[in-house]
C-alpha cells in the first residue's frame, strides 16, 4: 500500500513527556528505599512491616523464566522506585492545588479531571508515575458508603480493611514480581463497596508513567461486600523511550456472597518502536478471589500496548455457584510479545469460568495463549467453557496456545476450542470494494474478530478501544 | 463510460487476457458469456482493481485511466462489483457495513456523511424494494447466509452505493429461480441512462431476466463474438463450441 511507510512512522499518540520536578527515592532497591517510600506516604508501623518481610522473602526469591517472550536481565539496582512530582508532596486538599501541569497532562490523554469536564458516569483516580494526583466523584459516592481512595490513602484512613485484604489473594510470598510489588509498591487504587450497593458509576484508574529510569509498581484492592456490584475500569500510556521500563502491579480483588466485580483493562503502554526498540515490560500479577456463594468476578482485558505483556488475571472460585470469566483481546504489532491468559480454580461446588480469548498477531511479533483451567476435587457439577482464537496477519508472527486442563472430579466438565487463521485476502478484497481502504479493512474485519470480548467492555469505553484496535495494527498489513 | 483497449492481464506468469478489447456507453447493459477458464472472473477482479494481475493494456473509466488507482478508490468513484462468491465476515453487522461503506462513497462524492436515523429509513426501504428480509441487516455479514440470500445481499448493498459502472459476476449461479428474479428485478429496476452494467454469465437463462444491449463472448482471453440477444440464444443452441 503507498500509505504504508506514512503509518509506519505514525507515532504513538501518548508518547510525550511532562516535563516537571520529581522527589525521587534513591536509586536501587534496599531498605533504605521502601524506609524512604513507606515515610514518605507517611504510613503505619504495620505497613513497614508488612514491605520489610516482602523484602526479605524477595531476597531468596528467584525471577521465573519459564515464560515464551525473554528478555535482557533486569538491573534492579539501576531503577528508581518511587518518583513524584515535587508539587504532590505536600498533598494538595483540591484540585485547585494541583500542579497545571499535572492537569493539562491528563487533559492531553482525554481524561480530564476538572469539576466542569470531567467524564460523565465515570469517577477517575488518576495515578502518575508513584502518586495519586486526584479522585474524581469522591463525595458523590461517599454518600452511598462507597470508598474509592488511592491506596496510600487507605492505609492511613482505613487500616481495618487494608489489614484484612491485602495480600489475603496474593499472597507476598507468590511470585518474585508479585513479592517485589509487596515491598516497594506505590499507589494505586482502593475500592470498597459496602454491602447491598449498587456502585452507580463506572470506576476508573488512569495509570500514567511518566519518569525515566522509574518502574510503576501499582498495588490495587477493590473488595465488594455482599450483595454489592462493582464495574472497574484501568488505562495505561507511558512517553516513548528507548529504554524499557518496568510496570510491575498486584491487583487483588474480592467478592463477597452474591456480589459481582467487572473489571476491564485497556493497556495502552509504550510498545516500543517498529525495530523494537524500547516499550514497558507489563508484569502484571492480578487475581480475584469469589470468596462468597453466588458471586462473579468478570476480567475484560484490550492488551495492545507494552514491549512485553506477562499476565493471567485469574479467579479463585471459592463460593459455590461462584461464576468467574475471562475476556481478553491481546493485539501485538512489530516486535511486541504477549504471554497472556488467565488461571481458573474451582474450589467450590457447581461453580462456572468461562474464557473468550482473541489474540492478534502481526509484524515480527509473537502471541502466546497460556490458561489454567483447575477444578478440584470438590467442585462438583462445575464447568468451564474456553475458546481461543488466533489470528495472524503475515508471515513473521507468532501464534501459540498452551491450555493446562486438570479436572479432579467426575461430574463437572471442561470444553475447550481453539482456532488459528490468517487475515483473509478475499475479506479484505471485499472490503475494498466497498470503498473502504486498507487499515479501515483491517481495522473492520478484526475489530470484527474480537467483537465477543470488545461487547464486555463498559459502553464508555467500547468505542475507544475499537479505534484502538485498528490504530494498533496500522501499516501491519501491506 | 467504460473503454478498455487491448487489455492484457497475466497472473503468477500464467496469461489470461489477450488483448481484449470492450466499450460500454452511459444506459448500456453488456453481457459477457463465455465457457469455465476463458478470464469471465478476471476480467471482473481486474476491473475493480485487485492486487497480484501483471496488466498492460488501456482502462479508462469516466474519461480517466484506471491503471494506478487503487480498488478502494475505484469503489467509491462508482465501479460496484457483485461477487461471484460474497466472503463472509464474522462479528460485522451487515448494516453498519454497508453504512460504512455508503459513507466511504459519500465521502468520495463531496457529500456529508449519512445519519443513523436516514440511513435506516432508506435501507429498509430498498430491502422492501428487493422484497428480502430486513433482518438479514441485522445479522453477522453473509456469515450462515444461504447462496441466495448472499446474491440478493449483493444486490442490495448495490441499490444503496449507486454506483455508476456496476459488475455481475455469475450472480445467476446457485441461484433458485425465486432469488434469481429477485436479483433480475433489483438490476432492471436500477437500470438508468446514466448507469452501465456488465453482467458476466456462464448461462443464459439470467438473460431471460435482464435483457443485454449487447451479448460477447469471452474465449481464451479474448472476446471472440459480439451481438445481440440472439447470440445469447444461439449460444444456448450450439454450446460455445459452436463459435468460431
Amino acid at each position: 500500500m503507498k500509505n504504508q511507510e506514512l503509518d509506519q512512522n505514525k507515532e504513538y499518540k501518548y508518547g510525550f513527556t511532562t516535563d516537571i520536578e520529581n522527589v525521587k527515592a534513591p536509586k536501587g532497591l534496599s531498605e533504605e528505599t521502601i524506609k524512604f517510600i513507606s515515610k514518605i506516604k507517611k504510613e503505619p508501623k504495620w505497613m513497614l512491616d508488612w514491605r520489610l518481610k516482602a523484602y526479605n522473602r524477595l531476597k531468596v526469591s528467584k525471577e521465573p523464566n519459564w515464560q515464551k517472550p525473554k528478555y535482557p536481565k533486569i538491573d534492579y539496582q539501576d531503577l528508581y522506585y518511587y518518583s513524584a512530582p515535587k508539587s504532590m508532596k505536600d498533598k494538595p486538599k483540591s484540585l485547585d492545588e494541583v500542579d497545571p501541569k499535572l492537569i493539562e497532562t491528563y487533559n492531553k490523554l482525554g481524561i480530564p479531571l476538572n469539576e466542569q469536564k470531567k467524564l460523565s458516569g465515570v469517577a477517575v483516580d488518576a495515578v502518575f508515575d508513584s502518586v495519586s494526583v486526584a479522585t474524581t466523584f469522591k463525595g458523590e459516592l461517599t454518600k452511598k458508603g462507597i470508598i474509592f481512595c488511592p491506596i496510600s490513602e487507605a492505609i492511613q484512613k482505613h487500616p481495618d480493611l487494608v489489614k484484612k485484604y491485602l495480600g489475603s489473594v496474593i499472597p507476598i510470598s507468590d511470585h518474585y514480581f508479585a513479592t517485589l510489588n509487596s515491598a516497594v509498591f506505590t499507589d494505586g487504587s482502593f475500592v470498597y463497596i459496602p454491602p447491598n450497593t449498587r456502585c452507580p458509576m463506572e470506576l476508573s484508574t488512569y495509570f500514567r508513567i511518566n519518569a525515566a529510569e522509574t518502574g510503576q509498581f501499582e498495588r490495587t484492592l477493590i473488595i465488594a461486600d455482599k450483595g454489592s456490584y462493582v464495574s472497574y475500569l484501568e488505562g495505561c500510556t507511558a512517553p516513548m523511550r528507548d529504554e524499557n521500563q518496568l510496570h510491575a502491579a498486584n491487583v487483588e480483588l474480592i467478592a463477597l456472597d452474591d456480589a459481582e466485580i467487572k473489571y476491564s483493562t485497556v493497556q495502552n503502554w509504550y510498545p516500543g518502536d517498529k525495530d523494537g526498540v524500547g516499550g514497558i515490560y507489563n508484569f502484571v500479577t492480578k487475581r480475584g478471589a469469589c470468596r462468597g456463594k453466588n458471586s462473579k468476578i468478570s476480567w475484560t482485558q484490550v492488551e495492545t500496548g507494552s514491549a512485553i505483556t506477562w499476565k493471567y488475571p485469574s479467579c479463585i472460585l471459592q463460593g459455590d455457584n461462584s461464576v468467574g470469566e475471562f475476556y481478553s483481546i491481546a493485539i501485538t504489532n512489530n516486535h511486541q510479545k504477549a504471554d497472556t491468559g488467565t488461571k481458573m480454580i474451582h474450589l467450590g461446588k457447581n461453580t462456572k469460568s468461562k474464557i473468550i480469548s482473541k489474540g492478534i498477531s502481526a509484524g515480527k511479533a509473537d502471541n502466546t495463549y497460556r490458561g489454567l483451567v483447575d477444578i478440584g476435587r470438590k467442585a462438583l457439577n462445575s464447568r468451564n467453557y474456553t475458546q481461543c482464537d488466533s489470528l495472524l496477519m503475515g508471515n513473521k508472527c507468532g501464534a501459540h496456545t498452551v491450555p493446562y486442563i486438570k479436572n479432579k472430579n467426575s461430574s463437572s466438565t471442561i470444553e475447550h476450542e481453539a482456532t488459528t487463521s490468517k487475515i483473509n485476502e478475499d475479506q479484505l478484497f471485499y472490503c475494498n470494494q466497498r470503498g473502504l481502504n486498507q487499515e479501515e479493512a483491517v481495522s473492520l474485519i478484526v475489530n470484527g474478530f474480537c467483537k465477543d470480548v470488545l461487547q464486555q467492555l463498559p459502553m464508555e469505553f467500547a468505542v475507544e478501544a475499537q479505534k484502538l484496535v485498528g490504530i494498533s495494527l496500522e501499516g501491519s498489513v501491506g | 463510460m467504460l473503454e478498455i483497449k487491448n487489455l492484457n492481464a497475466s497472473i503468477n506468469n500464467k496469461e489470461i487476457l489477450k488483448g481484449l478489447n470492450i466499450s460500454i456507453k452511459p444506459g448500456e447493459l453488456h453481457a459477457i458469456m463465455g465457457p469455465n477458464g476463458s478470464g469471465k472472473s478476471t476480467l471482473a477482479n481486474v476491473l475493480s482493481g485487485k492486487e497480484g494481475y501483471k496488466i498492460s493494456g488501456e482502462l479508462n473509466f469516466l474519461g480517466k485511466n484506471l491503471n494506478e488507482i487503487p480498488i478502494d478508490e475505484r469503489a467509491q468513484k462508482g465501479i460496484f462489483l457483485a461477487f461471484q462468491y460474497p466472503t463472509e465476515i464474522p462479528g460485522v453487522n451487515t448494516s453498519n457495513f454497508l453504512r460504512t461503506s455508503l459513507n466511504k462513497v459519500r465521502k468520495a462524492q463531496g457529500k456529508k456523511e449519512i445519519d443513523a436515523l436516514s440511513f435506516i429509513k432508506l435501507v429498509k426501504e430498498k430491502t422492501n424494494e428487493l422484497g428480502m428480509d430486513e433482518k438479514m441487516l441485522s445479522r453477522q455479514l453473509n456469515v450462515g447466509f444461504s447462496g441466495g440470500e448472499k446474491k440478493k445481499n449483493e444486490i442490495l448493498q448495490m441499490k444503496i452505493l449507486d454506483p455508476n459502472l456496476i459488475i455481475l459476476d455469475e450472480t445467476d449461479s446457485g441461484l433458485d429461480i425465486d432469488a434469481l428474479k429477485i436479483v433480475a428485478d433489483g438490476v432492471n429496476s436500477s437500470r438508468d441512462s446514466k448507469k452501465s452494467f456488465l453482467v458476466i454469465t456462464h448461462y443464459q437463462r439470467l438473460l431471460n431476466f435482464i435483457k443485454p444491449d449487447f451479448v460477447h463472448v469471452l474465449a481464451n482471453g479474448k472476446i471472440v463474438k459480439s451481438g445481440t440477444k440472439e447470440l445469447a440464444m444461439q449460444l444456448e443452441k450450439t454450446g460455445y463450441k459452436g463459435i468460431n
